[in-house]
């Protein structure tokens, strides 16, 4: 992968909005659970904010281990995942197939100003971590014209699916969005799993 | 041991439990063969700060999850279990195995500090510390459940 080459975090958003599912749940976290609702409205949406850092995928983990017919998408930032990398072993060991975790690396702690993680001046390949650690179907991408390509490869292949999408830091001002506060969105996505949406 | 493997299995049977999200320590570790050879789905976490999200996951997609670890564990864990909490309000439930507490020479900091920072998080909590007390962690247990709140025992080693 092209280390100096990131595609736009809102287009990588966007892909993967595209992407979905009409019956997916989607778990944002961090910068992306800001700007994702300035994308995509979806009952499924769980914008996991407050959070505990680092517990985007373990929470999203549950999810799909408790609705095992439907596809969960954990979107996190490096930050986060570099404080849980031992949640990529987790998932494997569950042997849950219909997770896919998102990596979306910036380099940096996008919510508190943008301050480098230590991973930006070491060459982690977050793939082959995550490989390594059993996903069976892993894909990396810095690359905006092939992204879409990418995610739909990725999302035909078996899961546990591990996407790693170097991206550019968010938009400050979007990163000023609200999101739903935390007991409606607990309430609907309860209501809309005990209704069997989808 | 205050419970066998089968004792807490038929305990968390009788409560309903689908899913055990666990790290294992000296004691409840002893549990695994008669947890993997129940109908509860084991979950085995890398880290005690995994168990609270990983739970609330469950719990929100409709399973009764219960989280186990130590002390340690607990303490460790103290950002994820606020936020899944108090910030989600999730009303878990979690067994705590409380490290050298039967042991009366001990001088572990995991168990001086055990009950004070149950206490500092305001967390109400039942103690079972004997065989006696069995029969109190399932009624402590569905107690909390009917009132929507989280359930922790402090289990004794």
């Amino acid at each position: 992968m092209d280390n100096t080459a990131r595609i736009p975090f809102r287009v990588a958003l966007e892909t993967l909005s595209q992407a979905r599912g009409d019956t997916d749940l989607v778990v944002t976290n961090m910068g992306a659970a800001r700007v994702w609702p300035l994308i995509s409205q979806h009952p499924l949406d769980l914008h996991f904010n407050p959070s505990t850092m680092g517990g985007v995928v373990p929470l999203a983990l549950g999810m799909a281990v408790a609705q095992p017919t439907r596809q969960v998408m954990a979107l996190s930032g490096d930050g986060s995942l570099l404080m849980s990398l031992g949640s990529l072993v987790t998932v494997v060991a569950s042997e849950c197939k219909n997770l896919s975790v998102i990596l979306l690396d910036n380099g940096r702690y996008d919510v508190t100003g943008g301050q480098e993680t230590a991973a930006s001046r070491v060459d982690v390949r977050y793939d082959e971590i995550a490989g390594s650690a059993g996903f069976p179907s892993v894909a990396a991408s810095a690359n905006t014209d092939s992204l879409s390509a990418t995610v739909e490869q990725l999302f035909q292949q078996p899961g546990p699916r591990f996407l790693w999408l170097r991206v550019t830091p968010a938009d400050p001002e979007e990163l000023k969005t609200s999101t739903e506060r935390m007991p409606q969105q607990l309430d609907r996505i309860q209501r809309e799993l005990r209704q069997g949406t989808g | 041991m205050i419970f066998s493997g089968p004792e807490i299995v038929e305990e968390l049977l009788r409560i309903s439990i689908t899913h055990v999200v666990w790290i294992p320590d000296s004691d409840t570790g002893q549990w695994e063969d008669a947890l993997e050879a129940s109908t509860i789905q084991l979950l085995r976490v890398c880290r005690e700060g995994e168990a609270w999200p990983l739970a609330a996951g469950l719990h929100l997609a409709g399973k009764s999850p219960l989280i186990m670890m130590q002390t340690t564990g607990f303490f460790e864990s103290g950002d994820a279990l606020r936020n899944i909490l108090y910030d989600l309000k999730l009303p878990l439930a979690a067994i705590i195995g409380a490290r050298n507490w039967l042991n009366a020479d001990s001088q572990d900091t995991a168990k001086r500090f055990a009950e004070p920072i149950l206490n500092a998080w305001g967390i109400h909590y039942e103690l079972i510390a004997s065989s006696q007390d069995q029969t109190r962690l399932a009624s402590h247990l569905l107690t909390c459940r009917e009132e929507k709140r989280p359930g922790i025992i402090l289990l004794a080693e």
